[in-house]
């Protein structure tokens, strides 16, 4: 895997702790080319989350490199990572249940320095056409496959190149992550980066061309998907075969 | 509900008449009493935005009253206009609260409630030994400003119908903030920090000037005080005051506006209406009388008097 385009993100001996203890990486190292969709598979507590919270900024490495774009990222601001074209969905959908749908929408575009976002409304509605029927109810109120797609849609209001998703399959019946992957799918076509993080290990293979699996801290494999998907000791610790 | 159009021009209405109401009842002592709850109003609507809108505990919020006060009381000694030292008492609150804000603000919950409550002893101790500028203990005089003389010649009315001014100023600009895109980014974070922060919302900055906000609330009433007592001294600013306010928020509703009008009516109002009516001896038992609401609240309304309906929705889910 040395050819093709540079990374669009890129970790390099990652290290991350919480608290003074309990080490949650212990020096990843992997990279999201563009227009890739890239899955990162693992256990509860294998450090998924961490990751995807140590790129967006919420958390910041104890050591390690976090480049997306050519700029490191440790040290910056959510909002500020954001305005360059990252975006993540956090995991358990975290959407603001007392906002409206729109006004959830808008606080997405929170970033954005347009005045004028017409046309990201009208590309969340066409991508989510059952958001955009419950305009104004409250977030709250929506089912938890509409929440996930309320997720999504805040996120892509900032319009970013990459999009990550931490779980976005949690929780869903199978017929609404159908639903969802096939939108992550569309999204990609359109020319956006994903990036997601799934226990849902079968799901994310198939979704995704190259693949990482984290095991307590560490990236004990990264090979295509559909490589990872026959592979007997992949099978048998996540596939449940 | 209150909800209808013309409610707050009738209670506007009905407020403005009272003072000429109140002569008639031989109850002129009420205009005082309707005047002090004016201020409380300010000063409540002022804190809703720390604790009502981004959820921050203040426990020294009477330190801007009376940082206000005292700007007003020293500039207008010194010849400054009266409206102009208002003004000046605005900034001055404002820009203290911002140092203050960019210090503390990175505490959470309880911290900052303690760091808050010692900002307003530090606060009183300073002005009280501070004897250049505040002449300490005694206290400072102001000379009489009565910009109303044309309506009545009692400066109790007179200030009675600023500070009513002064409140519906307050509650207009309460409501645009409110409404506006910088007052749905306050629910948003109020609701989930994490959310916020990841939705591209500088939380830092939006808790910096929800809390700074409110000390021009503080300023501004801590001026009208001066003005209209002509006198300050620090013992006007304990922490017991502080502590008023607070309570006035919570039990009218947090990040409600009504709410906090309805708390300061009747947390400040009904000890002097219980002196009036009963005998002198009831102000003795206002602190059971606070007990007693508290308890009632906590018990029956635990999301406040009149809450904003967003938070009524989120403390009932």
């Amino acid at each position: 895997m040395t050819t093709g385009p540079p990374a669009m993100l890129e970790l390099k001996g990652v290290h991350a702790v919480y608290g003074k203890k309990i080490r949650a990486l212990k020096g990843v190292c992997l990279e999201v080319r563009a227009g890739e969709v890239v899955a990162l598979i693992g256990n509860n507590g294998a450090g998924k989350t961490t990751i995807m919270k140590t790129v967006a900024g919420l958390l910041k490495p104890e050591k390690g490199v976090v480049r997306f774009q050519g700029r490191d990222l440790p040290g910056l601001p959510p909002d500020q990572i954001m305005r360059m074209g990252l975006s993540l969905v956090p995991e358990g959908r975290r959407i603001f249940s007392r906002l409206s749908v729109m006004e959830n929408l808008e606080m997405g575009a929170y970033s954005r320095r347009e005045k004028d976002l017409s046309r990201e409304y009208d590309h969340v509605f066409h991508l989510f056409p059952v958001l955009g029927k419950r305009r104004s109810q409250l977030g709250g109120t929506l089912s938890g496959g509409e929440q996930q797609m309320l997720a999504m849609g805040r996120a892509l209001m900032a319009a970013p190149k990459l999009l990550m998703l931490d779980e976005p399959s949690m929780g869903l019946a199978p017929v609404v992550v159908d639903k969802i992957f096939e939108i992550i799918e569309l999204i990609n076509k359109e020319g956006v980066t994903v990036f997601l993080v799934e226990q849902n290990a079968k799901r994310a293979l198939r979704a995704s061309a190259r693949a990482y699996v984290l095991e307590t801290g560490e990236i004990v494999a990264a090979a295509d998907s559909a490589a990872l998907l026959k592979d007997p000791a992949v099978q048998k610790a996540y596939l449940g075969l | 509900m209150l909800r209808w159009r013309w409610t707050p021009w009738t209670a506007l209405a009905l407020a403005a008449a009272f003072p000429f109401l109140a002569a008639t009842l031989d109850a002129q002592y009420l205009v005082r009493v309707g005047g002090v709850i004016g201020l409380f109003m300010i000063l409540g609507l002022g804190l809703n935005f720390t604790l009502g809108y981004v959820g921050l505990f203040d426990l020294g919020f009477i330190a801007f009253y009376a940082i206000g006060a005292y700007t007003t009381a020293i500039a207008m000694r010194a010849g400054v206009p009266a409206l102009l030292a208002l003004g000046l008492a605005m900034v001055v609150t404002l820009a203290v609260r911002a140092l203050l804000g960019l210090t503390i603000l990175r505490l959470r919950g309880d911290y900052l409630a303690v760091v808050t409550m010692g900002f307003g002893e530090i606060a009183r101790l300073t002005i009280n030994n501070l004897d250049a500028f505040t002449n300490g203990p005694k206290g400072l005089q102001l000379a009489p400003w009565r910009p109303l003389n044309f309506l009545s010649d009692d400066p109790n009315i007179q200030y009675y119908l600023l500070i009513l001014l002064a409140v519906a100023a307050g509650v207009v600009a309460a409501k645009r903030l409110e409404n506006s895109r910088v007052g749905r980014a306050w629910v948003a974070i109020r609701e989930d920090e994490i959310a916020a922060r990841l939705s591209g919302i500088p939380v830092r900055h939006y808790k910096l000037l929800a809390f700074t906000i409110s000390a021009a609330y503080a300023g501004l009433a801590g001026g009208l005080f001066a003005q209209w007592e002509q006198f300050v001294t620090p013992e006007s600013f304990v922490f017991w005051e502080s502590i008023l306010v607070v309570s006035i928020v919570v039990l009218g509703g947090m990040g409600s506006i009504a709410g906090v009008l309805l708390g300061a009516l009747v947390l400040v109002g009904f000890p002097p209406l219980m002196q009036w009516k009963l005998s002198a001896d009831w102000i003795n038992y206002r602190y059971l009388f606070f007990g007693l609401i508290l308890v009632l609240v906590t018990l029956f309304r635990p999301q406040g008097i009149l809450p904003s309906s967003r938070r009524e929705a989120e403390l009932t889910s």
